[in-house]
C-alpha cells in the first residue's frame, strides 16, 4: 500500500510536488495501477531469459563537419525565458536560500 | 469530380492532380475550408495553417512538368500530430509546459514529406505527450470522433484521425508507442499502421517511451497507407535505431495467406458484435482460399501489465528534460529547485504525473528488479513466443480494439480501465513488429453506426505482408 508519504518521496525525486489535497487520491490511484501490473509476479520464466541484452555497438555518428558558427543561435536563444544578450539565464545553482 | 476534393484518398487526389481534372490550390482549399467550419466542433487540429503559397505553387509546377514521376504525395495535404517538429512551428505535443515551444528543426519524416511537395495543414490533437487512448489527456481539450461526437476518437493520435475521418486531411502522421495510431483509426474507420520499430526515424518526433515509439500513418485506405510509409521509411544517421532494407529479410508475398489466431486469448472481454464481425470476417477470408490457424502466445497475458512498467520507466526518463530552463514554461520560484517544481507541476497534466511517479517507482532501487528488469525478460519471453507463432503463419489476427469508440468521461476517473484499451495493440510495440489496423465493419451503440477494427500483425520488416492482409479486408487492389 503507498502512503501519501511514500507519493510525496517519489513526487520529489520526480522534480514535482503533489498538493496535499491530493495525496491520498494520488495514492490510491497508484496502488490500483501497481495491482495491476503487480500481475507480472505470477509469470514464471524461464531461466535463459533473465534479462538477456543485445551485443554492444556504437551508435555513434562519427565527427564529420561542424556547422557554422552561430548558424542555430539566434532560433535556440528565442526560446530561452531568461536571457542576457546571448546567454542563458538561470538561478544560482548553489545558493545559501 | 463525384465527390468533394477533401473526402478523396490520396491515391484518387493523385491520379486527378495529374489529370488536371484537380489543382494543388483546389485540394488545399477544399481541406482548408472543411478543416476551419468543422474544427471548432471536433478540436481535430490545435493549429490550422495559413496556406503557403509558394509551396503550393511548386507542388503544382512539379505535377505539370515532371507528370506521372512527380512524386505520390505532392501538392497532398496532410495533418500531423503535434509531437512531430515543423520548423518555425508551435510543437507542444498538446501539454502546457511546451504550448510556447517552437520548433527549431523540421523532424526527419517532415524533411521527407517537404521534399516529396506534401502540405501541411496543421497540428493534430493528442493526448499529453502521446499518453491516453482517448485524447481526453490533452492540455486543450479533446477531439471528438467524427462518426459520434459525445464518443472518443481514440488516442494518443486522435486529433489524427478525427482529421482524416472528418474529411479535414486526406492522411495523417501519427504515433504509436502501444496502440496509439492503430486503436484511433479502428474507432475512426481508417486504417492505421505501425511500422517495424527503427522502420521510421523519430528524429524530430518528441519521445514518450523510446524502445516504443514509431511514427506512422493514419489514412483512408490501405494503398494510402502503403505511399504515406514508402515515403517515410529508411535508414537516418540522425536517429541511432533506424535500420536499412536489408536489417530483416524481404518477405515473400504470397497469393494465399496462412492468418494465425490466437483463440486462446478471444475468449472473454471483447464486445460480442465485434467477436461475431471478427470471426465473420476470419470466415470470408477461408472461404476465399486463405488458411486459419490456431497460434498460442501464452505470455499475452502480461503484455498489458509489462507494458504499464516499461513505458513510464522510458517516459519518466525522457521527460525528466522539461525543467523551465532553455524552453518552454517557465515559473519564478525563489530558487533554482522552486523553478523547476513550479515549471513541472504546472505544465504537466494529472496522467503525465501519474505516468512519471510510476516510472520513478520502478525505477528505484527497492523495486527495479521486480518491476522494469521482470517486465524487460517478459518482454523477450513476449517477442520469442511472437517469432515461434509466425513459423506457421505469415499474420496473427486480433479485433484492434475489445469494443468500439467510448463515450467522454467513461474511463476517465479509472486509469486502468483506459489503460485495457491498449490490450491487443501493446504487444506489437512490444516486439518491435509492425502492425495495421484496417476497418472490419460497424457496430449500433445509441444508436449510432461505429467502426471497428482487425489487427494484423506481421513478422520484422513484413510491412508488405500486412499491406496483403489489409487488402483482403477492406478488397482493394494496392499498387
Amino acid at each position: 500500500m503507498a502512503s501519501a508519504e511514500d507519493v510525496q518521496k517519489l513526487a520529489a525525486l520526480s522534480r514535482l510536488s503533489i498538493p496535499e489535497a491530493d495525496l491520498a487520491h494520488t495514492a490510491k490511484e497508484f496502488d490500483a495501477i501497481l495491482a495491476y501490473v503487480g500481475k507480472l509476479e505470477q509469470l514464471t520464466l524461464p531461466a535463459k531469459y533473465a534479462g538477456t541484452a543485445g551485443a554492444v555497438r556504437n551508435v555513434f555518428r562519427i565527427d564529420g563537419e561542424p556547422h557554422a558558427k552561430g548558424k542555430h543561435t539566434k532560433a535556440l536563444v528565442a526560446q530561452f525565458p531568461d536571457k542576457e544578450g546571448n546567454y542563458l539565464k538561470v538561478k544560482q545553482i548553489l545558493s545559501h536560500d | 469530380m463525384t465527390k468533394p476534393a477533401n473526402e478523396l484518398s490520396m491515391v484518387e487526389a493523385g491520379k486527378m492532380l495529374r489529370d488536371h481534372t484537380l489543382t494543388v490550390q483546389e485540394l488545399w482549399d477544399a481541406c482548408s475550408s472543411r478543416a476551419h467550419a468543422r474544427n471548432p466542433e471536433l478540436n481535430a487540429y490545435l493549429e490550422l495553417f495559413p496556406a503557403d503559397g509558394p509551396a503550393i505553387q511548386a507542388a503544382q509546377k512539379r505535377i505539370d512538368t515532371e507528370r506521372d514521376t512527380a512524386p505520390a504525395l505532392c501538392g497532398i495535404p496532410l495533418a500531423i500530430k503535434d509531437n512531430i517538429l515543423i520548423e518555425g512551428h508551435l510543437a507542444s505535443a498538446a501539454s502546457q509546459i511546451l504550448s510556447n515551444y517552437t520548433a527549431t528543426y523540421d523532424a526527419t519524416v517532415i524533411t521527407k514529406l517537404k521534399a516529396d511537395g506534401a502540405l501541411f495543414l496543421g497540428r493534430a490533437n493528442m493526448d499529453e505527450f502521446a499518453m491516453g487512448s482517448s485524447t481526453e489527456n490533452s492540455a486543450f481539450g479533446p477531439s471528438k470522433n467524427p462518426h459520434d461526437t459525445s464518443r472518443v476518437p481514440g488516442g494518443s493520435s486522435g486529433g489524427s484521425a478525427s482529421a482524416v475521418a472528418g474529411h479535414l486531411a486526406l492522411a495523417a502522421l501519427g504515433t504509436d508507442t502501444g496502440g496509439s495510431i492503430r486503436q484511433p483509426a479502428a474507432h475512426c474507420g481508417l486504417v492505421g499502421l505501425k511500422p517495424t520499430y527503427g522502420r521510421v526515424s523519430r528524429s524530430g518526433a518528441i519521445a514518450l517511451g523510446s524502445s516504443l515509439d514509431q511514427i506512422g500513418p493514419l489514412t483512408k485506405s490501405v494503398a494510402d497507407a502503403q505511399l504515406l510509409y514508402d515515403v517515410l521509411k529508411g535508414h537516418d544517421p540522425l536517429d541511432a535505431t533506424t535500420i536499412t532494407d536489408a536489417t530483416y529479410p524481404a518477405p515473400k508475398i504470397k497469393e494465399k495467406l496462412i492468418i494465425g489466431v490466437p483463440y486462446d486469448l478471444l475468449s472473454d472481454g471483447i464486445d460480442e458484435d465485434v467477436r461475431a464481425t471478427f470471426d465473420a470476417t476470419l470466415a470470408r477470408l477461408a472461404e476465399a482460399g486463405h488458411t486459419l490457424v490456431s497460434v498460442s502466445l501464452p505470455t499475452s497475458e502480461y503484455a498489458l501489465p509489462t507494458y504499464y512498467v516499461i513505458m513510464p520507466a522510458e517516459a519518466s526518463t525522457n521527460l525528466a528534460r522539461y525543467d523551465g530552463m532553455r524552453y518552454g514554461k517557465s515559473t519564478t520560484g525563489k530558487n533554482l529547485l522552486d523553478e523547476y517544481l513550479g515549471a513541472r507541476t504546472e505544465g504537466f497534466g494529472p496522467e503525465t504525473i501519474r505516468r512519471i511517479l510510476l516510472g520513478t517507482f520502478v525505477l528505484s532501487s527497492g523495486y527495479i528488479d521486480a518491476y522494469y528488469r521482470k517486465a524487460d525478460a517478459a518482454r523477450e519471453v513476449l517477442t520469442n513466443e511472437y517469432d515461434e507463432a509466425f513459423k506457421t503463419c505469415d499474420v496473427i489476427a486480433f479485433p484492434t480494439t475489445p469494443a468500439p469508440a467510448f463515450a467522454f468521461g467513461e474511463k476517465t476517473g479509472n486509469p486502468v480501465s483506459m489503460y485495457l484499451e491498449d490490450v491487443f495493440t501493446v504487444t506489437a510495440c512490444l516486439t518491435g513488429m509492425p502492425a495495421i489496423s484496417v476497418p472490419m465493419g460497424m457496430v449500433e451503440r445509441g444508436g449510432k453506426q461505429l467502426p471497428i477494427g482487425m489487427h494484423f500483425t506481421a513478422p520484422k520488416g513484413a510491412e508488405s505482408i500486412l499491406f496483403t492482409a489489409g487488402a483482403l479486408i477492406t478488397g482493394e487492389a494496392l499498387y
